[in-house]
């Protein structure tokens, strides 16, 4: 499904600046496939995003979707295959457009040409019974401006214009983070009820250890840019929050300092 | 009477040049300086298509101008770089020349009979007055049709993805929009706008000028502005219906101070001073209103103390 092979990537190189934040990443995940990801701030998640997303190019390396070389893909074609949140509500639906309209905007860039009409009444009904699906009481505000809503109604209408088009690839970037401890638990069920509904292939960072252990079928652990962890299966199910430290400060060889990573 | 009826003409004509500073300024959030520029070019090209004998052929060179203008600012902004507000003014300055070089003199007579409003008028048997109603409708139906179809054009798919660009540039980086794309599509229909309406004015005026296009950027800020404070700052339906209206609003201003000659002989003179005033007014009402009502808060607070 998604290859990552050998992935590099330096910023600043050649200056005193210079920060590898990727070194040799390799990685594979299966169709439908939900990986969560862990790691202290700077040990290169959200790089890793990015370089699957195509913010950047990277240095050295492929990256295969579907057997596909996207490596070298502007990024806005990658997404049409790769849907993603990211932590910051603000960042994924347009605050001065109606929660309908951001909706139109997700799902015809898959549906028609440049020129037909973005709105209809069936589209209508078809966002609205998607939206009506989680509870939020969104369906009955499609008219409403998305900048009025709340962050975690602001990160559900984000996830369904992510997921309205069933993506190859998800990402979400500790799309919980910025909510608070109630609405991130609903939040994570509707994420939980999307990716099995729709088998997507999933990649999660968080920041959360046991719900990255509870969420999702592997965990990989990164750190100084590289993965030093990955847990699936058996292994996974019979590890624990403080066998996960252990382990994560074993490999690197110094006490994990609580202050750079939350403890779930 | 009658330089109301003028005025109301103007007002649209105008209107259509109000719609595509609209375009670029709050819908895609861009300060767009071409503006200047591409009015000009506009004009330019349409007086001199006009003037070979081609009045509707005119209109049409006229808005690929502009989109060649806009196209070219667009460019150097997404392709290379360069900082929005100096890719425009960058378009703006080499636009003067090639202006003057496409007119070949710094005004360019159309000639009466290649005027399309001229043309219009011929058609039929009217006296002066009725000559002026007539413009002024046949100018109202030009700027509502334009009106019209930039209704419609923002209820498309690519309609709405320029929202999004201007809206949040961070959501569209993330989603399948080409933003280097909308954002330059954006501003080569804003400027085919701009263009259209200098074209139009050169229909009107039966010339081109070299220095018409000054202050057409101060104008169209007037123009969204009056039209916002009057329907609201709302979406791009009721914003393009604002800035058409507030172009015609503005004309009629000026006209009554013109018309009841407000600041003495020099009314007819103090177009720009007026332009800029109202402009730096109408600006300035949220933030007077704010201090009214915190004033307000603050003597309430003590009568109770």
């Amino acid at each position: 499904m998604l290859e990552l092979r050998g992935l590099e990537k330096t910023f600043a190189r050649g200056t005193v600046n210079a920060h590898t934040a990727l070194r040799q990443v390799s990685l594979h995940l299966q169709h439908g496939e939900f990986v969560t990801v862990i790691g202290s701030n700077g040990a290169g998640k959200s790089t890793l995003f990015n370089a699957i997303c195509g913010t950047f190019l990277c240095d050295a390396g492929h990256i295969l979707l579907d057997g596909k070389d996207i490596t070298f893909l502007p990024e806005h074609t990658r997404a049409r295959q790769i849907g993603r949140v990211f932590q910051d509500p603000m960042k994924g639906t347009a605050p001065g457009m109606t929660i309908e309209e951001n909706m139109a905007l997700a799902y015809t860039r898959a549906h028609s040409g440049p020129f037909s009409m973005a709105l209809s009444k069936k589209k209508f009904r078809l966002f609205r019974d998607a939206l009506a699906r989680y509870e939020m009481g969104l369906e009955d505000r499609m008219k409403t401006k998305v900048g009025l809503l709340s962050g975690g109604q602001r990160q559900v209408v984000t996830l369904l214009m992510c997921t309205l088009v069933t993506p190859r690839l998800l990402l979400l970037d500790e799309h919980t983070a910025a909510l608070d401890p109630a609405t991130a638990e609903k939040i994570m069920a509707i994420t939980n009820q999307i990716v099995r509904e729709n088998n997507i292939t999933t990649m999660m960072i968080t920041h959360n250890i046991r719900s990255a252990l509870t969420t999702g079928s592997r965990t990989i652990m990164m750190d100084a840019g590289q993965i030093i962890l990955d847990l699936s299966g058996e292994e996974r199910e019979q590890m624990t929050m403080e066998r996960l430290l252990k382990m994560y400060s074993e490999k690197k060889k110094e006490e994990l300092d609580n202050d750079r990573m939350l403890l779930g | 009477m009658a330089l109301y009826i003028v005025a109301l003409q103007e007002g649209f004509l105008y209107g259509i040049l109000a719609l595509g500073i609209y375009l670029s300024l709050r819908v895609l959030n861009l300060p767009d300086l071409t503006t200047e520029g591409s009015f000009g070019f506009g004009a330019a090209i349409a007086a001199i298509t006009a003037a070979a004998g081609h009045p509707m052929l005119s209109l049409l060179f006229a808005v690929l101008a502009g989109a060649a203008a806009g196209m070219t600012t667009g460019l150097l902004q997404t392709k290379l770089k360069i900082h929005p507000v100096l890719a425009g003014i960058i378009t703006m300055n080499g636009l003067y020349t090639v202006n003057l070089m496409a007119m070949g003199t710094t005004n360019l007579s159309i000639g009466s009979a290649n005027s399309l409003f001229r043309m219009l008028y011929k058609c039929f048997t009217l006296t002066p007055y009725e000559k002026k109603l007539m413009g002024a409708a046949a100018a109202a139906v030009m700027g509502l049709l334009v009106l019209a179809l930039m209704i419609l054009f923002f209820k498309t798919h690519l309609g709405m993805c320029i929202r999004a660009t201007g809206d949040n540039p961070d959501m569209v980086r993330a989603s399948s929009i080409n933003a280097d794309r909308t954002k330059l599509v954006g501003l080569c229909i804003s400027n085919a706008l701009v263009a259209l309406s200098g074209a139009l004015i050169v229909h009107y005026s039966g010339y081109a000028d070299i220095n018409a296009s000054s202050g057409t950027l101060v104008y169209g800020l007037a123009a969204v502005i009056i039209g916002e404070t009057i329907f609201g700052r709302s979406g791009p339906t009721r914003g393009l219906i604002a800035a058409m209206t507030g172009s015609v609003v503005y004309k009629l201003i000026v006209t009554l101070v013109v018309d009841w000659n407000l600041f003495g002989e020099y009314s007819a003179n103090m177009m720009k001073l007026m332009c800029a005033v109202i402009v730096a007014c109408t600006l300035a009402i949220p933030a007077v209103r704010q201090y009214g009502w915190q004033k307000k808060l603050m003597r309430e607070a003590k009568k109770h103390a």
